[in-house]
């Protein structure tokens, strides 16, 4: 092995996942998935229901076998192994408690399969309730406990036999928002006070920003983007990770010309720019989709330095800041966005005529 | 009384008239409770408290009771009284038939749940519509008398059965296996007859099982075994006893099976005490231990009810 591969938790190569009998008439959950997940990270990987990042996360799991490709845990094959014999637990969806068991019980089921002494088990399953700040409800019964508390059982049952790599199946999902908020940073602090690697599945594009170290945005059984929240949300690569995280303004344009990472672009309605390239863009030329944040978008007064003209159709007033949207003069719309300050700037009304500029370094070209 | 009138009326006729209402509502209550406590008295008390008057009666010459007070019925099932002298003396012969039928029914329940488990079990993890198949293939049993199928079972019993015949022809033995009229072949029907009465409750308890509790017991470092044990059966457990309480207390008082299948070596106390309602004349015995019978059931239910309680209670602590 080299230096390079032995850095990553998890390591899949060219997994497929077919459901059914073959790969003409089955359902293809995952198309031929490479991706390396390094240790000690907060990994997301994000997606609409349906596009495989379950069936990825039970593939690590144990719950299935890959139909073609290999899967790596820190360098060890886990070809073959039963899901018992997986250094790996994961956090289910609908937490999965057993109803016959007390917290303390279910908590320390997992360090019991394992052979561990009483003494041990008591000692771990005490730290862990202490860690996800539930001792007082050691002794219940699981039916007694709110669904927040059960999610906390949940992960105090994954970690206690201390893993090598958690993974968590939208674990959030059934939580009402501010329960979910306070679990977000929960599930952070956990992370870096455990250093354990953690898989976390979500189709909540803002839970994926906000805790992650990197994101993996999947669609229809690939892999589309792997990189930092950061990455992913300033230089989207590709058109469904552009739409499908946050919000974002898609126009029409022409590349001029392009060197490795930058091209010169012209826009539809005729301005000339500069925008990035994506990392796999041989191909691109000619007409292109170029994205841009509604946060990117600003009002000018100055009409000759102005990227677009267009006329406001629509205002929505949300606190600290406004959402106006816009329509070119070429007919498309886009969303500027933009923080209220009093007295800062002019007062725009509806079907006012705007000249908007583009903050340069946040345009981005997709590929489809 | 109407809701307006109610509105005016003081402090005093209203509490007056909110026990006029509770009286009303409570006589409305009994009215729609009297058909169930009807059919409780008519086929659950009457009926037993006839057997219990019977049993304390001496029998009648030709079959029925004489009304004369005696507690004959309950001494003979363990004294025997002697013809010349009049003196008891301790028989254990009805004991025996109490202690065979007690082993067979044991046995019967053991060796049900031992096939009706997995077979729950299987059926309960195929897909839905599979489901609904195995399930009605369980129950086609049920559509023939059980007299005619334990007849069916005795003629594959029999020497000239289909067994021994065909283990005869493979020239696997020569002389027939005796099978019919021993223990083995009562045993043998009891399963035969009450098996789906395990199966379906296990099958209710299995079904609803959350598989994911399976997945999570994989996860957390059970192997199959462990899973089985740990999570599978204590979720299963109100119908593993549900289906043991089904198959043991039919196969207790079975009369049937081991008339035909036990011959007369193999006697139960379902025999026993038809022998004493027909036969024997002796109605008072036979009441005397169909009421010993109930008794013994009873008793063992209250053991496992107190039993399964106290576990629940101490989970709970």
């Amino acid at each position: 092995m080299s230096a390079n591969t032995s850095k990553a938790a998890i390591d899949i190569r060219n997994t497929s996942k077919v459901y059914g009998k073959s790969r003409v008439n089955g359902v293809v959950a995952l198309d031929d998935v490479s991706l390396q997940i390094r240790d000690n990270e907060f990994f997301t990987l994000l997606g609409p229901s349906g596009c495989g990042k379950t069936t990825l996360l039970r593939l690590i799991a144990g719950f299935e076998q890959p139909t073609q490709g290999e899967i790596l845990l820190f360098d060890h094959h886990l070809e073959g192994l039963p899901p018992y014999k997986r250094p790996v637990n994961t956090v289910f969806q609908h937490y999965a408690l057993f109803p016959h068991m007390t917290v303390s019980e279910n908590i320390g089921f997992g360090l019991e399969m394992q052979g561990k002494a009483d003494a041990e088990i008591h000692k771990v399953v005490d730290e862990v309730l202490a860690l996800v700040q539930m001792e007082y409800l050691a002794n219940r019964k699981i039916s007694e406990i709110s669904g927040g508390q059960q999610q906390r059982v949940a992960l105090a049952r994954a970690l206690a036999p201390r893993p090598k790599v958690l993974l968590l199946d939208e674990p959030l999902s059934a939580l009402d928002f501010k329960l979910r908020k306070e679990m977000q940073l929960e599930l952070k602090r956990l992370q870096l006070d455990t250093g354990i690697t953690f898989v976390f599945v979500t189709h909540d594009q803002e839970e994926a920003l906000t805790m992650s170290d990197r994101v993996a945005v999947m669609n229809e059984g690939q892999i589309l983007q792997v990189g930092s929240p950061k990455e992913i949300y300033d230089h989207p690569a590709r058109r469904f990770v552009a739409d499908f995280i946050g919000d974002i303004n898609i126009l029409g344009a022409e590349i001029l010309s392009s060197d490795s990472a930058r091209a010169s672009i012209r826009l539809s309605g005729g301005f000339e720019t500069s925008a990035s390239l994506p990392d796999q863009s041989d191909a691109l030329s000619g007409k292109v989709s170029v994205a841009v944040r509604p946060e990117q978008l600003e009002f000018i007064d100055d009409q000759e330095s102005a990227a677009l003209r267009c006329k406001i159709k629509r205002i929505t007033y949300f606190g600290s800041g406004s959402h106006y949207d816009l329509e070119t003069a070429e007919g498309e719309s886009i969303t500027l966005r933009q923080q209220n300050r009093l007295g800062g700037h002019r007062n725009y009304e509806v079907d006012d005529q705007v000249n908007i500029a583009l903050n340069e370094g946040s345009l981005q070209i997709l590929a489809d | 009384m109407t809701k307006s009138s109610n509105h005016q009326l003081p402090e005093s006729n209203l509490s007056a008239s909110v026990i006029a209402a509770e009286k009303q509502l409570k006589k409305t209550r009994m009215l729609l409770l009297a058909p169930g406590i009807l059919i409780i008295l008519l086929i659950g008390i009457l009926p037993l408290s006839i057997v219990l008057t019977y049993s304390f009666m001496t029998p009648g010459d030709y079959g029925g009771v004489k009304a004369e007070f005696s507690t004959a019925a309950y001494v003979q099932l363990l004294f025997e009284e002697d013809i010349f002298d009049e003196t008891f003396s301790f028989t254990s012969s009805y004991l025996q038939i109490f202690g065979r039928s007690l082993a067979l029914a044991i046995f019967a329940t053991v060796a049900s749940l031992l096939i009706g488990f997995p077979t729950a079990y299987f059926i309960a993890t195929r897909t839905p519509e599979t489901r609904s198949a195995w399930l009605f293939m369980i129950t086609i049993p049920f559509w023939t008398n059980l007299l005619i199928r334990t007849y069916a079972m005795l003629l594959i019993l029999r020497d000239e059965g289909a067994i021994n015949l065909g283990l005869m022809k493979l020239g696997l033995i020569e002389k027939a296996i005796p099978m019919l009229y021993t223990n083995f072949a009562v045993c043998l029907g009891l399963i035969y007859a009450f098996l789906p009465f395990m199966i379906l409750p296990i099958y209710a308890s299995l079904e609803k099982l959350d598989f994911r509790l399976v997945e999570a017991g994989f996860d957390l470092y059970a192997n199959r075994f462990k899973v089985l044990k740990r999570i599978i059966i204590p979720l299963a457990k109100p119908g593993i006893a549900a289906g043991c309480i089904l198959v043991f207390i039919p196969s207790l008082g079975a009369f049937i099976t081991p008339e035909l299948l036990g011959g007369g070596k193999s006697l139960m106390i379902g025999n026993l005490i038809n022998i004493q309602f027909g036969s024997s004349r002796n109605w008072p015995f036979g009441s005397a231990i169909a009421l010993i019978l109930m008794a013994l059931v009873l008793v063992s239910l209250m053991i496992y009810v107190k039993r399964s309680g106290e576990k629940g209670a101490s989970a709970h602590g």
